[in-house]
């Protein structure tokens, strides 16, 4: 069966959880095989076979975390092209994080083929179809659902972080180390500092399959706290608002929207958010929505499933404490 | 001497209702339209090159509609030298691939040390045609930066990337796409406003770049829209107003959903 390339990246040894719905994807299409880059790659092979992956190739030269996006295409561009000649490659799919994008895109440019970017669903085409894999987009507000395939050459993919839960599927892959020979332009730009955030001990906001935001309707920076609480009964990431970042209330590291993080949970319930159309752009895809806010008019009720006009600061409580007093 | 050259976008204001046309492409036509509001956040990282470091000249590159240099006189008027507007029938309905082909093919008509873009357009927002210019250029790439430095021949950035802040550095000629954390643009003055109606503004033809038609616009792109389904308007969600029992209310229906 054709080689499905899943392109996972394990800077820290661990297989992040949307690498996993891309797995789970990836059999609707044909066998699964994980590209996992990071000296530390070996780490994730337990929990990439168990999710599915029947051949993992390691690659784990430290130019794929030392310099930017090329030596990862290029690494692909040989993997696919050794794939290509084997079993037959079906597609290539990637997170649609910034770098998952930039690298599909490049890599869609060498392989001659077409790139389609985030997708929030991706199935195979219907039998006897000029389509091999089909995938869905949400555009303009979520307001249509946009179905398109790759045209030309092997579907390169990237798809949103929960698209799907991911769901095991155990299985004994074939490890193949790959040492990749890389371009002199390869190592043109060097990531000379990186600094890992503190882990909030939360979710990633990116992964995260229910998200808690606050905004300037909080009043106070103080009033995160309450956000905070909300969101590790649930489980959740929590976002912030531009507003709420400009005024230095909570990390950019955290800020949902055009020019912050796009998000697409399964749950997203925005807290004193007016939903200006620069916030509605990063978390328009999400799959309920749920928002508090004083304003009857605020934007953000246009989208929700459920909304509630009133004053945050007694709501926010009063739920707080019911799903306590539920949980016993 | 060098050159320095932005990339703007004509986008139509997100404001506006947004409609697709038979063809499965946008309706640019039916929205008024604007600068990328994120596209000026480069013209200001370059005017602010221009005015540290002596002699770099400052080229603004469009490709689109007639209106699109609109863009390109509203970035003249914050500053800078000279523009180009690529634009031929042939390119409505040109993907990211084609767009970056077509952009590669003026940036090296025009020659540039340094290409500077916003860190997506407001309107497609993929985000992948600095990264693909920079394919196609055989230059290196840095994208998003929050903070931006030159010297000499050497570009250092620092960055937010999802899990961690980093700081990057690479030689020029590159492409370098920033974001809005690179500071306010500034607005252009009255005195700008008028010396860019006398600036040279240039329009080239795909004839003029070399650039075969066939290999731009709707019928080359390497991807097909199959359906277009406008979502059920989410307006059917409830909305209550809080009575002292919204709470109840909120956690009742996130149990219905299971969340809870």
């Amino acid at each position: 069966m054709a080689q499905v390339l899943v392109v996972v990246d394990a800077a820290d040894g661990s297989a992040p959880k949307p690498a996993l719905e891309l797995l789970t994807l990836a059999r609707r299409i044909g066998q699964p095989a994980a590209v996992v880059f990071g000296p530390a790659a070996e780490q994730a092979v337990p929990t990439l076979a168990s999710y599915g992956a029947a051949v993992i190739y390691l690659v784990e030269d430290p130019a794929m975390l030392s310099h930017l996006v090329v030596p990862k295409v290029e690494a692909l561009q040989q993997i696919a092209a050794q794939v290509a000649e084997g079993d037959g490659l079906a597609a290539v799919l990637l997170t649609a994080s910034t770098e998952g994008k930039e690298i599909g895109a490049r890599l869609a440019l060498r392989l001659d083929s077409g790139f389609i970017s985030d997708a929030v669903d991706v199935a195979a085409g219907e039998p006897g179809s000029d389509h091999a894999v089909v995938a869905t987009q949400s555009v303009f507000a979520a307001s249509f659902l946009v179905t398109s395939a790759v045209t030309t050459g092997v579907p390169v993919i990237a798809v949103k972080p929960n698209a799907t839960t991911p769901t095991e599927e155990p299985t004994e892959p074939v490890v193949q180390r790959v040492s990749p020979e890389l371009s002199a332009a390869a190592l043109a730009t060097e990531v000379t500092h990186r600094e890992v955030r503190g882990s909030s001990g939360r979710p990633e906001l990116t992964d995260a399959s229910v998200v808690v935001s606050g905004g300037r309707g909080l009043g106070d920076p103080s009033q995160f706290e309450m956000i905070e609480r909300l969101a590790d009964l649930l489980g959740a990431a929590v976002g912030a608002s531009r507003a709420a970042v400009d005024a230095g209330w909570y990390p950019h590291s955290n800020q949902v929207g055009q020019t912050g993080k796009t998000v697409s949970p399964q749950l997203y319930l925005a807290i004193g958010i007016s939903g200006a159309i620069q916030h509605r752009a990063g978390m328009q895809t999400s799959k309920t929505i749920a928002a508090i806010n004083k304003d009857p008019e605020a934007p953000i009720f246009e989208l929700t499933d459920f909304g509630v006009i009133g004053d945050l600061h007694q709501v926010v409580p009063a739920l707080t404490d019911e799903i306590i007093r539920r949980r016993g | 001497m060098p050159r320095i050259v932005v990339l703007v976008k004509y986008t139509p204001d997100l404001t506006g209702d947004r409609h697709f046309l038979p063809d499965g492409t946008v309706d640019r036509g039916a929205v008024a339209g604007r600068l990328s509001e994120l596209d000026e956040h480069a013209a200001e990282q370059a005017l602010q090159i221009k005015e540290k470091h002596d002699g770099w000249e400052l080229t603004y590159l469009t490709m689109g509609p007639d209106g699109a240099v609109d863009a390109l006189r509203k970035a003249l008027s914050m500053g800078g030298d000279a523009a180009v507007h690529v634009q031929d029938d042939a390119l409505h309905g040109s993907d990211a691939m084609a767009t970056s082909l077509v952009l590669a093919a003026a940036l090296s008509r025009l020659g540039f040390d340094l290409v500077l873009t916003g860190m997506a357009s407001t309107d497609a927002g993929m985000g992948v045609v600095p990264a693909l210019l920079a394919e196609r250029l055989s230059v290196p790439q840095i994208t998003f930066a929050g903070q931006l430095s030159v010297s000499d021949d050497t570009i250092e950035i620092i960055r937010d990337s999802d899990a961690s802040t980093e700081t990057l550095v690479t030689r020029m000629p590159a492409v370098v796409s920033v974001t809005d954390r690179t500071g306010e643009a500034r607005y252009p003055s009255f005195k700008g406003i008028m010396s860019a109606k006398k600036k040279p503004v240039q329009t080239w033809s795909l004839a003029d770049l070399g650039v075969d038609p066939a290999s731009v616009g709707l019928a080359a792109a390497r991807t097909a829209v199959l359906s277009v389904t406008p979502r059920p308007a989410r307006t059917a969600g409830q909305l209550v107003k809080d009575d002292g029992e919204a709470g109840r209310a909120l956690a009742d229906f996130l149990a219905a959903q299971r969340f809870i």
